[in-house]
């Protein structure tokens, strides 16, 4: 029992460094891809027909981009872009470096939640705008991300969810993490606890975080 | 205020083109509630929102205070709505917004600084009676309340129009009447111009001054509420006001045979509708003190009022004599009654076993 205690405490140290290493490429990761997913996610939606925006041209060619970028499997798409990686951060290997694919990965992924959430704001709300002489952007910026505020955070939080997993794999090409500790302790040197231990930790950061979404959509949510 | 002309609306739809408006004609003036009444899907909503141009006509024109909207800019034309008031059937709030908020959307579109704003929402607020509930969200107020709110933000802009899209469809009949004063009310208050889109005629009996009769994408029937009431021409327009005018039979008569021709025993129903000052003209008992050898029998009698003019409805059953019956008829010709003949008509073999079981 003595034994067994001293081994967790011993692991301590080793699983709040890789903790750390997976909030810091989750959060970062989340950061970067919102600020290009929301507004991909606001064009996804406008310019759909029948939006405000309305150009099925240029609604289409987004769209196949993002549906080509969301069908690479992530362990591929992280090794495909390593040359944009080396660019973008001088390194391919890292916790910083994983951050690239990561973001990618994520982009196409919150445009199409906050497309969803936009969609289920009611067209009459739009067309009372409109019918009030408000442009476009008012339209965006005082009705559609307003009202589809809870429903976002809650897909948000859904992305972030996606991004804990996907940051263990970015173990792969070193990237650090909760994912890295499990394969490389536990896996490579038959350390079961280790492994054990990190899937208790990730269970606790879903839960964590999950929990976070839920109370932020329904504190923002009126009716 | 409002002027259409032969407007035509085609929407194109996969299985073809779908003619929503056929040469649309209406003129509408400064300071009236003109009523567009039709069915589901007879073009009355496309119609409404070709006024403020939230749908473009395929042709025509819609001149709105001496401006054509089919020609303006886009930037000529988010100006021109300012002055187009527009109210829902499902209200349209923003439902992450406050009651003041959402009155104050308008003004906050267009800039306006705060401390103005506040000088503007708060009477407003007062006029809708819901002063109380400023600091509510749509979520926590009743239909009715919703409504009233919808009023609100539509005046903060101060329009000279105003477009209520079925406003009251959603509400049940007590509510309904109370945001019909409303409405009422703000069109005397501020000498707006209304257009009220519906498919009640209670809803055109209790505010509109004129109303147009749409179906199937043109307008059927036109004219002030007291002549398309008292007499309407157009079918469609006949069933919207039986919905609301009961032109049953009494339940005696019900189910029966009407023939023209007189037969033993049968009364001759007649329809009478009484108008304005007549109304209450003593013209029945006239003439049957002045036509013998005829009996009358009153079936049905309402007297209603519309726009403050009294307006009443009868049918009654005339027996007697050939002579006697055409004689009677002769004398209400000359009154100052509408009379419609429906015919000849026996009571009911139940009706009579209990008459005769009463007896």
């Amino acid at each position: 029992m003595l034994e067994e205690i001293q081994l967790l405490m011993r692991l301590v140290p080793l699983l709040s460094k890789a903790l750390g290493e997976t909030i810091y490429m989750v959060a970062v990761s989340m950061a970067i891809a919102s600020i290009i997913g929301v507004p991909l996610g606001v064009l996804l939606h406008t310019t759909d027909k029948g939006q405000i925006l309305e150009s099925l041209p240029l609604n289409q060619t987004i769209g196949s981009i993002v549906n080509a970028i969301r069908s690479i499997p992530f362990i591929i798409l992280m090794v495909a872009i390593i040359p944009l990686t080396r660019f973008l951060v001088g390194s391919a290997i890292g916790t910083t470096a994983a951050i690239v694919p990561l973001v990618i990965a994520s982009i196409p992924f919150i445009g199409r939640q906050v497309e969803t959430s936009l969609k289920e704001v009611p067209a009459g709300l739009i067309e009372a705008a409109l019918s009030m002489g408000a442009t476009p952007s008012q339209i965006i910026t005082r009705v559609l991300l307003p009202e589809a505020m809870p429903s976002i955070v809650s897909q948000l939080t859904t992305v972030i969810i996606a991004l804990v997993g996907e940051s263990a794999m970015a173990g792969a090409i070193g990237g650090g993490g909760l994912g890295d500790l499990a394969i490389r302790y536990g896996y490579q040197r038959f350390r079961p606890e280790v492994m054990l231990a990190t899937v208790v930790v990730l269970i606790i950061l879903v839960q964590a975080v999950q929990f976070a979404g839920n109370t932020l959509a329904k504190k923002l949510k009126k009716w | 205020m409002i002027k259409l002309s032969h407007i035509e609306k085609i929407y194109d739809v996969p299985s073809g083109k779908v003619h929503a408006l056929k040469g649309i004609d209406l003129e509408i003036e400064r300071g009236e509630i003109y009523g567009i009444i039709g069915l589901s899907g007879a073009g009355k909503s496309t119609l409404v929102r070709c006024i403020n141009m939230l749908e473009r006509p395929t042709s025509g024109a819609v001149i709105v205070d001496g401006r054509d909207m089919t020609k303006l800019s886009t930037n000529e034309l988010r100006a021109a709505r300012k002055n187009i008031g527009m109210i829902f059937q499902h209200f349209n709030l923003l439902s992450s917004a406050t009651v003041y908020e959402n009155i104050a959307f308008p003004l906050t579109l267009s800039g306006t600084p705060k401390n103005e704003i506040e000088k503007k929402v708060l009477p407003l607020l007062e006029l809708v009676g819901l002063k109380d509930k400023a600091k509510q969200y749509p979520a926590q107020l009743s239909g009715g309340q919703k409504q009233r709110v919808g009023i609100a933000r539509a005046l903060a802009s101060d329009p000279k129009i105003l477009l209520c899209d079925e406003a009251t469809s959603a509400l049940d009949p007590q509510t309904t009447k109370s945001i019909l004063a409303l409405i009422k009310d703000i069109n005397k208050k501020f000498a707006l111009t209304v257009v009220v889109i519906t498919h009640e005629m209670q809803v055109i009996k209790e505010i509109c001054d004129k109303v147009a009769v749409i179906s199937d994408g043109v307008i059927a029937e036109r004219g002030s509420v007291l002549e398309v009431f008292t007499n309407p021409q157009h079918k469609i327009t006949k069933e919207f006001i039986s919905v609301l005018l009961s032109n049953e039979l009494p339940a005696a008569f019900r189910g029966n045979e009407i023939s023209q021709e007189k037969t033993p025993g049968s009364l001759l129903l007649l329809r009478l509708i009484f108008l304005g000052d007549r109304a209450d003209d003593p013209v029945l008992a006239e003439m049957i003190r002045t036509c013998k050898g005829v009996e009358c029998t009153m079936l049905f009698g309402n007297l209603d009022e519309i726009h403050g003019v009294p307006f009443g409805r009868f049918i009654i059953g005339l027996s007697g004599e050939e002579d006697a019956i055409q004689n009677a008829l002769n004398f209400l010709g000359g009154k100052d009654v509408r009379v419609e003949v429906i015919g000849y008509v026996r009571r009911n073999s139940v009706a009579d076993e209990i008459s005769s079981a009463v007896e």
